[in-house]
């Protein structure tokens, strides 16, 4: 009843209802440190007995996993909700958390948002479920991504090694040669443009996603996080190689301004436009489905380099699947997480189009040597795997990455409308995140 | 009485009172909730991000409010006067973009504001010119005046007009006696009696600049760097609630913002009264 009401009050006060809702309800959860133990054999008397489980994700390969799990398991039943994508859904479970009412037993929490989690101990740490043993069974990148301190605190659903897209069509035309490092991007880039005042290489309009992934690339490390103990500093020589090149980018005028994901995006991505992407191997699936009209002209090659030769690349994206603390099945929970990122589950989404974060499927022959019709028939799979192994070890984000990256816009997007510099910009939004850390408790420097 | 004063207490009183309450707490990600009494306000009230909002609505304000009202008053003369063919169209075109929802209006000119693929740019490639661009950062706030005031002028102008329609007849009949033109009997006649709906229709938009959120938030994913998160002091309280969980802070503005916006009204209230009297 007390409930309902304040959900009315909620709906009428807005987004301060929302905060009277959470002050009311919330609370410090510092109780227990360390994850619980359950053993295998808990686990599948928990799957035995069965019972119901609630999932949250925007995935649309969960559903027919979990419907493969529920023919396995015929007691269990798994509720697969939407509730948002991204960061739609963390304000979603952040609101359940704090209301400590309708938490999902399973949620779906992208790697840069993890530690968020984490952090409030809000997911459960899974390395006294028997988790810890699966670090070979990941690529680095992504179980580098779910375990930190001993803990393990979600197993990896997919990875986002990053790769360049380009569309082949619009090279040959030009008769500009596909760049392999970034020095030659940057001169394609202006080749194109000259040839074809239309085309730009990319858009790039900020993203914070973007900008961190390529200074990860470049070797940058901006986030030392040691427990609460943060440093931030994007001045090292890894974040000057990218600001060096992309501010020569800006400046001459060389990316397009289009806002990613939006139509004009997929309408420039589908008609030569827009010659190449540099993302996550997450991305064919998007592209098949925003730019048909394309299909045939793409090409995936290797992530260009810093140096001429080298092979490092960074993630991009990519997420986990995380049994929630407050569930009160997480045996039961374990069980199907365990079959849908390191079991049978595996198969039946990369099937349905997921991108694996497991090695031994980067590697099997099987997927390597699929092909792709969008692709013009090319075994795209391989690149990704090697892209997969070759990630730069060591990054780390933010455990407030959620919020920080909603401002980056407001500093070092402004790189990107004004003369602000993109240096000064992300040194603003490195000022504005340590204030931020700080007012939250964090030590940062 | 009984039960409208309990309704008026839980749905007016209680969300209020609770701000209130919540704003003179702190919950941080490490450490929890603890009192803080007046620190949030403080706070704000030496936040550049919420002075740069609110400096932004008030300059809104000023040209977009006179801009509008002096159209919709145009309007609802002209119709009013009787000397204009098919006034009934008129009257439901102009108030047609207020049927339209706001997150339309706003997703529909921002298709028109594109200079990619939108109208703006097929218009500069059709006549090879670059029209400067309504969602970079200089125009952008120019851009949103323009969508508030398609869609709000009806609205207003059906205030004024139906204000109009309530004078007697006799009043200009008189005046026609007196010899006086259709000038005349604007400034002396109508406008005199339709001030209470001027004062109104002002006191709306006032507060309908101070709570400028939804054209932003739309146009924010084809703008994203030119409408910055704290862009309306409205729009920083969304914010700062949802992607940072500062919901004191949040409310905090917000009672800002309430008190702010009472006090400009209850000003212009106060000097559109005046004469009146």
């Amino acid at each position: 009843m007390m409930y309902t009401s304040r959900r009315n009050l909620l709906r009428l006060a807005g987004a301060v209802g929302v905060a009277s809702v959470l002050a009311a309800c919330g609370g410090g959860d510092d109780s227990g440190t360390g994850g619980e133990t359950v053993s295998a054999d808990d686990v599948t008397k928990a799957l035995e007995e069965g019972g119901e489980l609630l999932v949250w994700s925007w995935d649309t390969t969960i559903a027919p996993t979990a419907q493969a799990f529920m023919t396995k398991y015929p007691k269990v039943k798994i509720n697969v909700v939407n509730a948002g994508t991204n960061q739609d859904q963390y304000v979603a479970l952040q609101n359940a958390l704090s209301a400590g009412k309708g938490v999902p037993d399973l949620a779906h929490i992208e790697y840069y948002a993890l530690s968020q989690f984490s952090l409030a101990k809000n997911v459960a740490d899974l390395s006294g479920f028997g988790a810890s043993a699966y670090k070979d069974k990941f690529a680095p990148g992504p179980w580098n991504a779910v375990s930190a301190n001993g803990g393990v605190f979600g197993l990896p659903l997919d990875s986002g090694p990053m790769v360049l897209y380009y569309n082949k069509e619009v090279f040959d035309k030009h008769g500009v040669a596909v760049p392999t490092t970034w020095d030659e991007y940057y001169e394609a880039a202006k080749k194109l443009h000259a040839a074809d005042p239309k085309v730009y290489i990319a858009s790039d309009s900020g993203d914070a996603g973007t900008t961190t992934s390529m200074i990860w690339q470049a070797g940058g490390k901006p986030y030392t996080v040691n427990g609460t103990d943060i440093t931030i500093n994007f001045a090292d020589a890894g974040a000057q190689k990218y600001t060096a090149l992309w501010q020569k980018m800006i400046d001459e005028k060389l990316l397009s301004s289009i806002s990613g994901w939006t139509d004009e995006w997929f309408q420039a991505l589908g008609n030569g436009t827009l010659a190449t992407l540099v993302v996550g191997a997450w991305m064919p699936s998007n592209l098949v489905s925003g730019s048909p009209n394309a299909s045939g002209k793409w090409r995936v090659a290797p992530m260009p380099q810093w140096e001429k030769g080298g092979t490092a690349t960074a993630e991009n994206g990519g997420s986990a699947m995380s049994v929630m603390e407050a569930s009160t099945r997480k045996a039961l929970a374990y069980g199907f997480l365990d079959y849908l990122t390191a079991g049978e589950g595996v198969k039946t989404r990369i099937d349905n189009g997921a991108f694996p974060a497991t090695t031994a499927d980067l590697n099997s022959p099987e997927f390597q040597a699929k092909e792709f019709e969008y692709f013009g028939g090319q075994k795209i799979n391989e690149i990704f795997a090697q892209s997969s192994a070759n990630v730069v070890p060591g990054w780390s984000y933010l455990p407030y990455q959620v919020y920080a990256n909603s401002i980056f816009k407001d500093t070092a997007g402004q790189a990107y409308i004004s003369s602000t510099k993109l240096a000064d910009g992300l040194k603003a939004w490195q000022d504005a995140s340590v204030k931020y850390g700080n007012e939250q408790g964090f030590t940062v420097k | 009485m009984g039960p409208f004063m309990a309704v008026f207490a839980l749905v007016f009183l209680a969300p209020i009172a609770y701000s209130i309450y919540i704003s003179l707490f702190k919950t941080r990600l490490i450490g929890g909730t603890s009192f803080v009494g007046l620190e949030n306000y403080q706070q704000a009230l030496t936040d550049p991000n919420f002075w740069d909002g609110l400096a932004r609505v008030a300059i809104f304000l000023v040209v977009q409010v006179p801009i509008m009202l002096g159209i919709a008053l145009l309007a609802a003369l002209a119709i009013d006067s009787g000397r204009l063919h098919a006034a009934g169209f008129f009257r439901i075109t102009i108030f047609l973009p207020y049927a339209v929802p706001a997150v339309v209006a706003a997703i529909m000119w921002g298709f028109m504001y594109g200079n990619q693929f939108g109208l703006v740019g097929n218009i500069n490639e059709a006549f090879g010119i670059s029209i400067p661009a309504p969602l970079g950062p200089d125009w952008i706030l120019a851009s949103i005046g323009n969508i508030v005031t398609w869609e709000f002028v009806g609205y207003n102008m059906l205030i004024f007009y139906s204000a109009l329609r309530v004078i007697p007849s006799s009043l200009y009949e008189a005046a026609e006696i007196d010899g006086a033109g259709q000038f005349r009997i604007i400034r002396s006649i109508k406008l005199p009696a339709i001030r209470g709906a001027l004062v109104i229709a002002t006191i709306f938009s006032i507060i309908g600049s101070f709570q400028l959120f939804t054209e932003p938030s739309i146009l924010q994913k084809l703008a994203p760097n030119a409408i910055t998160t704290f862009f309306t002091p409205n729009y920083y309280a969304y914010s700062l609630s949802f992607n940072g969980q500062q919901y004191n802070y949040s409310a905090t503005i917000a009672i800002i913002m309430g008190l702010v916006t009472m006090l400009v009204a209850y000003v212009i209230q106060l000097r559109g009264m005046r004469k009146e009297s």
